[in-house]
């Protein structure tokens, strides 16, 4: 950053200017790379595909993510464990886990699981609910998809 | 924009916006606030935990906001040496720490019961926690170049470029959830669309306004404050002088 040159250049608050732009632009551009090369260790969890493509060790501690499949979820005779199948649309995974689940644990809605693969079956010794991005009031939320379509074309 | 450069203009203005901002803020926020407490309906999962976002969600975007002010002002105070620029990146740096730290606060103590945990580690949380880390090394730095100006330092523009390095943070923040797998749930809000019911949205965007013109006010505020500071300094200097 020179003080003023009276020679005719670039006055030096543009040249300022552009230094910072350019200096700017790179270091975007470094944290950008950075965050692409984070972007599988970065990740919080696996999902279902990934564990089928590239199979983890077993015994290996991860975390498995993905939506608890419809009418896959059993407690067996001992009232404690339970059994669910983890999916993402491409893979599915058998989750096994004893304890007591969040309240937000229920078929069809996300979940983390920590643990590790044992077999073919995933072992957690911890269960995560994951709200999802929707925001629903409760009486909506009761509704079937057809019962909201009625009510919206009333109310118009 | 050399107008404002003034700050004899600019302490007029502030004068009279300063009040009108923390009042209509404060009325604002407390008013959509009680409203989700009292009258919104719970979520259709969450329940009654679905009243944080009233205060969760505008902390966020303030603690965001915050820094993006930081950054601007420390570009202008770089490039075009304006001497409130300084003063503004200055005085946005504590309410925005302060709504950081509100945001990270409220967002545990919604995930305990809706997660089951207080915290994780996944991207979206780890970079809110560097953000307030952030604020804390930035003011860190500018009150130690406020020390530094007597000796005549360079220190200003050290917290300066301090300010423009941290703002990387900023989109990573806004991406982490995208880029990543993350237990913190997507954005809700995209491009004029929103996934969370109207019930739920219009008190959340009145309580965002009403936060917005608090860390307003608070800002304004703290540039008088500096600005005297300052003058009184000057005096005294040319006091010790005579």
């Amino acid at each position: 950053m020179n003080s003023t040159t009276s020679t005719g250049g670039i006055k030096p608050k543009h040249q300022r200017l552009v230094l910072l732009v350019i200096a700017l632009v790179a270091l975007i551009g470094a944290g950008l790379l950075a965050a692409y090369a984070l972007s599988n260790q970065a990740s919080y969890f696996y999902v279902p595909a990934d564990l089928v493509k590239v199979p983890p060790e077993q015994g290996r501690a991860i975390r498995l993510g993905g939506m608890v499949e419809k009418g896959s979820l059993k407690t067996r005779p001992d009232g404690i464990t339970i059994d669910f199948v983890v999916g993402d649309g491409k893979a599915r995974v058998p989750v096994r886990y004893t304890g007591i689940t969040p309240d937000l644990f229920v078929e069809g809605s996300g979940v983390v699981a920590e643990g590790r693969m044992e077999g073919n079956v995933f072992v957690a010794d911890n269960l995560l609910a994951k709200h999802d991005e929707n925001y629903v009031p409760r009486q909506m939320g009761d509704m079937s998809a057809e019962q909201i379509k009625q009510v919206v074309a009333e109310t118009k | 924009m050399h107008g404002f450069a003034n700050p004899a203009r600019f302490l007029r203005l502030a004068r009279w916006m300063m009040p009108l901002f923390l009042v209509s803020g404060l009325l604002l926020s407390l008013g959509a606030v009680l409203y989700g407490l009292l009258v919104v309906p719970p979520d259709r999962l969450m329940g009654d935990t679905v009243r944080i976002l009233f205060i969760h969600v505008p902390a966020a975007w303030l603690g965001m906001a915050g820094w993006s002010t930081i950054a601007v002002a420390s570009l202008v105070e770089l490039v075009w040496r304006h001497p409130l620029a300084a003063i503004a990146g200055r005085a946005a740096a504590v309410p925005g720490a302060a709504f950081t730290a509100i945001c990270l606060a409220t967002g545990s103590i919604w995930a305990r019961p809706t997660w089951g945990t207080w915290w994780v580690w996944d991207g979206r949380l780890t970079s809110f926690l560097v953000l307030l880390f952030l604020y804390f090394g930035y003011i860190a730095l500018s009150s130690a170049a406020q020390r530094d100006m007597a000796g005549g330092g360079g220190g200003s523009r050290i917290t300066a470029i301090f300010g423009l390095v941290g703002a990387v943070n900023i989109p990573i923040i806004n991406r982490s959830v995208v880029w990543w797998n993350s237990l913190h749930q997507p954005p809700s809000i995209t491009a004029g669309k929103s996934a969370i019911d109207a019930t739920f949205l219009w008190p959340l965007l009145i309580a965002a306004l009403g936060f917005s013109l608090v860390f307003g006010g608070v800002v304004l505020a703290r540039m008088r404050t500096l600005l005297a500071d300052i003058q009184a300094e000057a005096r005294l200097r040319r006091k010790a002088m005579a």
